[in-house]
């Protein structure tokens, strides 16, 4: 069911945009895999084989992004999420990525989570921080031809109200998706915008670790 | 003076299948770009000697970023490019100044050797403008398998004062190449063109 016919990965630096460079840069990273979509050309009802299948592709993409971003997994302070569904697909193949995508990454950046509390609806009462990757991972999808980009919204990764760090990249892998592909994608970044100044929430200011403050 | 560099973007595209078949090992182009400010927007200006310095900074950094972003030595490097695209308010003579007087020099030392030309292409454009880099083999142009391109594009650049750098270095030909023509394995490597 998986074919992972192409990787892309993009990391950038972001030195100043005509302000006050920070005495470090911003990095925003994201990766694009093209996958064939097995569903392609035609209705098929039963669709979560895939979504399971992606799982341990989700965190070999994570993995992939952190070591092309070259940064320690303790700086990564924003991610999101998205795909792009070639033309004999449907949104609803893209939808497959909201878990395996989103676990991956939250994997990655050590959510401590009781996954069978998470699975049955419980509520485990904890205080303090309960690892990272609390808050949900934002995301777009869309139906595209090849080349499409994709705007990728990014919030932090444990409050999703950290105004300065609300963001998007955009995305796109020249010459895919062809119409029988999907590409799937995932992006972190640093942290704030580069010269961020519009208030709000700040990082250090978390204090309630319910994923949105 | 050196570049004013307001963002540095590295891709890597790697090709694992195509039309089914397997790419093994899987081709792999790394491309980095600069966006600089461009020191003589909206003037003419004879003297281009700021662009050809700042041709030669990028010429190493950018070709460094591709070398490690493959994480290869710089001998495994294989075929290699350059581009640039200039805003509106600079002219095309600009590109020309920071690709070609001194670029190569420093680009040739972040792949070791490069006997061959460094292909390129120039142009004008705004904001999101894409360049298709061309792409050749480093040490004999003739390596048909090599011929390729890589598309380059900077989604926020250039401003109309700004210019977008790019260089591309691959450790690899065409995914799957079979029309025949010079072989990478029959080349001198000597007089860049067999």
């Amino acid at each position: 069911m998986i074919e992972i016919r192409r990787t892309f990965t993009h990391v950038e630096d972001i030195h100043h945009e005509f302000g006050p460079p920070p005495a470090q840069p911003l990095r925003r990273g994201a990766i694009g895999a093209v996958l064939a979509n097995p569903y392609a050309g035609r209705y098929v009802q039963d669709i979560l084989p895939m979504m399971e299948a992606l799982q341990p592709v989700g965190l070999a993409m994570a993995r992939q992004l952190l070591a092309a971003m070259e940064v320690p997994v303790e700086r990564i302070a924003t991610y999101g999420k998205g795909a792009i569904v070639g033309a004999a697909g449907e949104l609803e193949h893209g939808a497959l990525w909201h878990v395996p995508g989103g676990y991956a990454m939250r994997e990655l950046l050590g959510w401590k989570g009781d996954r069978a509390a998470y699975a049955s609806g419980t509520v485990v009462d904890k205080k303090g921080q309960p690892g990272n990757g609390l808050s949900i991972v934002p995301s777009t999808k869309k139906v595209g031809p090849p080349g499409a980009a994709l705007d990728v919204p990014l919030t932090n990764i444990n409050a999703s109200y950290v105004r300065g760090q609300f963001d998007a990249i955009e995305v796109r892998v020249p010459g895919a998706p062809a119409s029988d592909e999907v590409v799937f994608i995932l992006a972190m970044t640093t942290g704030y915008r580069v010269h961020d100044r519009v208030g709000g929430l700040r990082a250090e200011n978390i204090a309630q670790w319910d994923g949105l403050r | 003076m050196s570049a004013n560099i307001r963002k540095i973007v590295v891709q890597v595209d790697e090709v694992r299948i195509e039309m089914g078949q397997p790419v093994n090992p899987p081709t792999r182009r790394a491309l980095a770009m600069a966006v600089i400010a461009n020191p003589y927007a909206g003037r003419y200006s004879e003297n281009l000697d700021e662009l050809i310095a700042i041709g030669e900074e990028l010429g190493s950094l950018l070709g460094q970023k591709c070398v490690q972003a493959l994480g290869i030595a710089p001998g495994a490097a294989q075929s290699y490019g350059k581009a640039a695209i200039v805003g509106e308010a600079g002219e095309l003579e600009h590109a020309a100044a920071i690709l070609h007087p001194k670029l190569g020099a420093p680009l040739r030392q972040a792949v070791e050797k490069g006997a061959a030309l460094v292909p390129s292409a120039k142009k004008q454009g705004g904001l999101g403008a894409a360049i298709d880099v061309p792409l050749g083999h480093k040490d004999a142009a003739f390596v048909r398998s090599h011929f390729d391109a890589m598309e380059a594009r900077v989604a926020d650049a250039p401003r109309a004062n700004e210019i977008v750098v790019a260089v591309v270095v691959t450790d690899s030909g065409r995914p799957l190449p079979r029309i025949g023509g010079l072989q990478a394995h029959e080349i001198q490597g000597t007089d860049g063109l067999r």
